[in-house]
């Protein structure tokens, strides 16, 4: 009889569009993070180090490049003859066939994936933040307290606690209201979109609200169970735990990796963090080259100075190129004499010969500020920047460009060149 | 596919100095990322061999470790794989390997299970890239008994009479094969690679067997080298022996020049290995690198000069390192000065300790020193 004590629900099916450009072709947990590591590497290196070998993967938006990473989950040593990671796309039915609407309606559509394994508990997890976290801890906690629902919990700055959800404990930890975004919070302790569910609470309430258009977690099936007198428990997580759901909070994120001693620390030998690494040889750094409070990944080779960035695997950074403040993505090339300032650089990009990017005064982006703002420079994967261009900040390109999109050879700051993708 | 693969790994080599006494040197930590035997391995799936037996018996817990899962070389398959053959101890025989041929005659099982018409028998401690189907073509086409895959060798790079010297005529047969000759009258050397039937070779080393011979070059290649057909193939790409302290030394340090770092790194087919999950290395504010090569989960701190790290080693504050080779998770602490040495792995080195030497005279640093845990 297949009997596991709990699985994992992991949600990625979201594009994160406030990461612009970068997630214009992949989903939001398959962005680059930190040199060599994709964002759901995460929550799924977590899930092996706590013992979880189920787990789901709900994918939705763009699944190519999160499908290509996953596999058969090799790397998190999740390929598995029970179990495993299974990636759950949307599936047409006789009836009534749609895409995942919420995030709750998305685990409904799966109920029986879940039911083959017969589970106790379900651990409903979100693919976009990066944290290590002990789940067997939390779900000690659950049990400990005899709960239906266990949410982890975050402290945030009270006067940071009107963009979350957020609850309203006593003194046990027993949760006694919600506050969704409110405009004068009670209480700081955000919820992290981190959920233990008793699997017959979880699936009674799925099958209650399945009429419910965009069922959503924090929405509609907490406060179901709430209402209908379930046990609701914060479970306060202290420990590193970043959203990286913009762009300056992703820049932010990355660049703390460089600190001599991260807050988040990836050299800890008893939390690893696990990623599918094709790129294996050694980095080059030349007689020309200089590192300085980075951190780069396998077989990149450095001609040029790089100081304070996050490099990834396979990188080319020219003879007398100087890159500064930015993050570059594995396989692209940096031209010789180029000048990067503070810039987020995806896959696979050609940036010519004595390209400056991040010039000038800062000015809001003329088409989407709310994305690209913090005075970056965002360049979306296998884009081409010819030679001897300059770019301003605040400033998005994608796809492959001409110098003659370059009027008087610059880019102002607050222009975009979007080429392909769904924003061009 | 036509062949299965033999890899022999077996061997200590004694002009590894102390660099081989915890390991064969088949699984010696080579350019930063790789164990020697990753080069044969990954030749031997890019060959699309897919039944691949590694013959071990020197000291090979740390081989064992590096092979652990196949999954890294694509061996975990269904059919065929990876087997690793240790001696052991059989109601006929409880000798260990006495040499090449009776390490092969003792697993002829394996030779005998096989289906495949060929069989790529290859040393696990040569750096090189090698389409063995190339070698098995020529072979076929010549009608050769046994194909011996050679080079010509620069005498200045390399040694040369530590190998097997070959003489061949026009027709590519080999005339002559001294082992390890006192003065070597060719610069062509065998890297240790055969290409010989699966139904030749069961024969040969059956009949080795019974005759008491024990060597594949003494007793196989250079006996019947006037019987069988036995060709050469010359190969003229990058090929080095990592048997001594020098020549470990210059094979790495050939990883310093791009072209040999493009070939083995950037272009088609890939060198594969196994994958340990390190974070990506990590500069802090006193770094200086200068023409190094750093592989993943190294921290430094100092100052880096023409050297090559291996993975996770750890450099301590006004460290220089220069000329030098570190290995595999060694810890280097503030003010040390380490020049023309090689390291090696997970050796722990005080703040304060200067190990130096002259160019050419490599020194082999083995401190053993306890590691506090953090």
């Amino acid at each position: 009889m297949i009997k596991k004590e709990m699985i994992a629900m992991l949600l990625a099916g979201g594009q994160g569009s406030r990461l612009g450009v970068l997630t214009s072709k992949l989903a939001k947990p398959a962005v680059a993070f930190g040199g060599k590591y994709k964002i759901i590497d995460f929550p799924l290196s977590n899930c092996i180090n706590s013992g979880i070998d189920t787990v789901g993967v709900l994918t939705q938006y763009r699944p190519l490049r999160l499908n290509q990473h996953i596999g058969i989950g090799i790397p998190w040593d999740l390929d598995r003859n029970l179990g495993g990671v299974t990636v759950l796309p949307p599936y047409e039915k006789s009836t009534n066939s749609q895409w995942y609407t919420g995030t709750a309606n998305a685990i409904y559509q799966n109920l029986e994936y879940i039911d083959y394994y017969n589970p106790e508990y379900v651990l409903i997890l979100s693919g976009d933040h990066i944290y290590k976290m002990d789940y067997e801890v939390m779900l000690e906690f659950h049990k400990s307290m005899g709960a239906d629902i266990t949410l982890a919990t975050y402290e945030v700055p009270m006067e940071e606690a009107s963009r979350f959800g957020v609850v309203i404990t006593d003194e046990n930890n027993v949760i006694q209201e919600f506050e969704e975004k409110p405009k004068k919070p009670r209480s700081n302790k955000a919820s992290m979109g981190i959920y233990i569910f008793k699997w017959s609470v979880l699936k009674e309430a799925l099958q209650t609200l399945k009429d419910v258009p965009s069922c959503d977690f924090g929405k509609h099936v907490i406060p179901h169970c709430h209402e209908k007198g379930s046990k609701v428990v914060a479970y306060d997580f202290r420990g590193y735990w970043k959203d990286v759901g913009t762009l300056g909070s992703y820049w932010e994120a990355n660049m703390e990796l460089v600190d001599l001693v991260p807050e988040f620390n990836l050299y800890e030998e008893f939390w690893k963090i696990y990623t599918k690494s094709e790129i294996v040889p050694p980095q080059y750094i030349d007689q020309n080259g200089t590192v300085r409070e980075s951190i780069i990944g396998e077989g990149t080779e450095v001609y040029g100075e790089v100081t304070h960035s996050v490099i990834g695997a396979g990188v080319t950074i020219g003879k007398g190129a100087v890159v500064r403040d930015s993050i570059i993505m594995n396989g692209t090339v940096i031209g010789e004499g180029a000048v990067v300032d503070k810039a987020i650089i995806a896959e696979d990009v050609q940036i010519g010969k004595n390209v400056e990017l991040g010039v000038g005064e800062e000015a809001p982006n003329e088409k989407a500020p709310h994305i690209y703002s913090f005075g970056l420079v965002t360049i979306g994967e296998n884009s081409v920047i010819p030679d001897c261009v300059k770019v301003g900040k605040n400033t998005a390109i994608f796809g492959p460009t001409e110098a003659e999109e370059y009027p008087d050879g610059i880019l102002k700051s607050g222009a975009s060149l979007i080429k392909v993708g769904d924003l061009a | 596919m036509r062949a299965i693969g033999v890899i022999l790994a077996g061997g200590n080599s004694n002009r590894m100095g102390e660099l081989s006494a915890k390991r064969a040197v088949a699984a010696m930590p080579v350019v930063g990322s790789y164990r020697a035997i990753d080069f044969s391995l990954s030749n031997m799936t890019n060959s699309r061999i897919q039944k691949v037996a590694v013959i071990t018996q020197y000291n090979s817990r740390s081989l064992n470790e590096h092979l652990n899962s196949s999954k890294w070389w694509d061996f975990g398959r269904k059919q065929g794989g990876l087997y690793v053959f240790t001696p052991t101890i059989t109601s006929t025989n409880s000798y260990w390997y006495q040499g090449t041929a009776d390490a092969l005659y003792q697993n002829i099982n394996f030779l005998k299970d096989s289906h495949e018409p060929y069989v790529v028998v290859a040393s696990g401690d040569g750096v090189y890239k090698l389409d063995y189907n190339k070698v098995l073509e020529e072979h076929i086409k010549r009608g050769a008994d046994i194909t011996v895959v050679c080079k010509t060798m620069d005498p200045n790079e390399d040694d040369i009479s530590r190998f097997g010297i070959v003489k061949y005529n026009d027709d590519m047969q080999i005339v002559d094969f001294e082992e390890k000759p006192l003065v070597a009258t060719t610069s062509t050397v065998s890297i240790g690679v055969y290409v010989i039937r699966r139904r030749q070779l069961i024969e040969l080393l059956e009949a080795c067997a019974k005759e008491g011979r024990t060597d594949f070059v003494r007793d196989i290649v250079i006996r019947y080298k006037n019987v069988k057909k036995i060709y050469a193939y010359m190969t003229d790409s990058y090929w080095r022996n990592i048997g001594t302290v020098d020549a470990y030394y210059r094979t790495n340090m050939d990883f310093l020049k791009k072209e040999i770092r493009d070939y083995f790194f950037r272009q088609h087919p890939d060198v594969y290995s196994r994958v340990d999950d390190l974070p990506p290395a990590k500069y802090n504010g006193g770094a200086v690198i200068n023409n190094s090569l750093i592989a993943s989960g190294c921290i430094v701190n100092g100052t880096v000069e023409n050297s090559v790290l291996f993975k996770k080693v750890y450099v301590g504050n006004n460290c220089v390192i220069r000329n030098s080779i570190i290995l595999n998770d060694v810890h280097i602490g503030d003010n040390s000065v380490i020049e023309n040495c090689i390291v090696e792995s997970r050796d722990t080195l005080r703040a304060g300790t200067v190990h130096t030497s002259e160019p050419g005279q490599i020194k082999v640093v083995v401190e053993k020193n306890f590691r506090y845990a953090l």
